[in-house]
């Protein structure tokens, strides 16, 4: 029988990487747009996904903590192993992180964080122009930084997948 | 014919000074005047940047004071370049036909302790209205400061689009803190 994640594990998985791919390609289409009222919406959007997300790594990392994740598979070099081990701290730092950045910057450029329109989170920093372009490059570096070790996440997948054919994708998706 | 001595004039007008008190200039760097308004319910301030104009005002004769106020629409600070120059377009504040926006009192009531009730008018892009606001008068060591809030509906004054309706309030609140040195 082959060891799975469980269904919360999966589901959180999954909803998060949505999440992220709607959060990073809303992000990048509109930072060039000429501002317009569409572009405030897609900004609020944005913020909105990355709360989301931020609250949802939360409950990850409890469950984490909380629930050991099946073994590697057997026989992976040692170097795999370890590998996987800080490319997946690495992940759950950054959907930490880049929220927190975006928010750090939001409160800096002096336009809080209003989630789903309703709940004001508070200002971390008071305005600051300098800070706030400070902040800006930090946000897109760290989701250039996501976007690297998401792409190396889902090369290694299809790796095990298509190569290894090791079941380890299977692991990620509900059993039956 | 004798010409009146220069030194006379002044005491004549000096006269006259004491009688209606003297306009004196506004502390520019230090009088603030800032619009808040929400933005898909996201509060967001902006500094008018440039704010002058002159005040007179005796504390035992409140009324007879007086306030003349101008900022310059073009120093409208919201943080974000693009931002301040969108509210300079011709569908916000217009600043190039409607430079200023100005305050001229017309009335000046006292409500007891430092509160009073200023009456004037308010012209802003081309559009003048008939106000009246409460404003608090603070006597400092060394300058009188002016302080209150004007809630103003921008679209009474025609500033943005309806493109822009859905996700900026109509509703902008005008906080002002002016300081007069004495």
């Amino acid at each position: 029988m082959t060891q799975r994640y469980t269904r919360t594990a999966v589901s959180l998985h999954w909803l998060v990487a949505l999440l992220i791919a709607g959060g990073f390609g809303l992000g990048w289409f509109m930072t060039d747009l000429p501002l317009s009222p569409a572009k405030l919406k897609y900004y609020s959007w944005h913020k909105w996904i990355g709360v989301t997300v931020f609250l949802l790594a939360l409950l990850r990392l409890t469950w984490r903590l909380t629930h050991r994740p099946p073994p590697l598979p057997s026989g992976m070099p040692a170097w795999q192993q370890q590998a996987s081990e800080w490319g997946h701290r690495g992940l759950y730092l950054l959907i930490f992180i880049l929220p927190l950045s975006g928010w750090l910057y939001s409160s800096a450029s002096g336009y809080p964080v209003v989630y789903l329109g309703l709940v004001q989170l508070p200002d971390l920093v008071g305005r600051d122009k300098a800070l706030a372009g400070v902040l800006h490059e930090v946000h897109e570096l760290l989701a250039t930084g996501l976007l690297v070790l998401v792409g190396v996440h889902v090369l290694a997948a299809f790796k095990h997948h298509f190569l290894d054919r090791d079941g380890l994708l299977g692991r990620m998706w509900f059993g039956a | 014919m004798k010409i009146v001595p220069k030194s006379l004039l002044a005491l004549g007008l000096l006269s006259f000074g004491a009688l209606a008190p003297a306009a004196l200039g506004i502390d520019s760097a230090k009088s603030k005047a800032t619009a808040t308004f929400k933005q898909m319910n996201v509060p967001v301030d902006g500094e008018f940047t440039k704010i002058a104009g002159t005040v007179s005002f005796d504390p035992a004769k409140p009324e007879a004071a007086s306030a003349s106020i101008e900022i310059d629409t073009a120093g409208f600070d919201l943080g974000m370049e693009d931002y301040n120059a969108e509210v300079r377009k011709k569908e916000w504040f217009d600043s190039k036909a409607y430079p200023k926006a100005t305050f001229q009192s017309t009335a000046f009531k006292a409500l007891g302790g430092d509160r009073y009730q200023a009456s004037g008018r308010l012209s802003i892009k081309g559009k003048t209205t008939d106000i009246s606001l409460p404003v608090t008068v603070k006597r400092e060591a060394a300058a009188t400061v002016f302080e209150g809030s004007l809630p103003v509906s921008r679209k009474s004054y025609g500033i943005g689009d309806a493109s822009w309706d859905e996700v900026v309030e109509d509703l902008v609140t005008v906080k002002f803190h002016i300081v007069q040195p004495r």
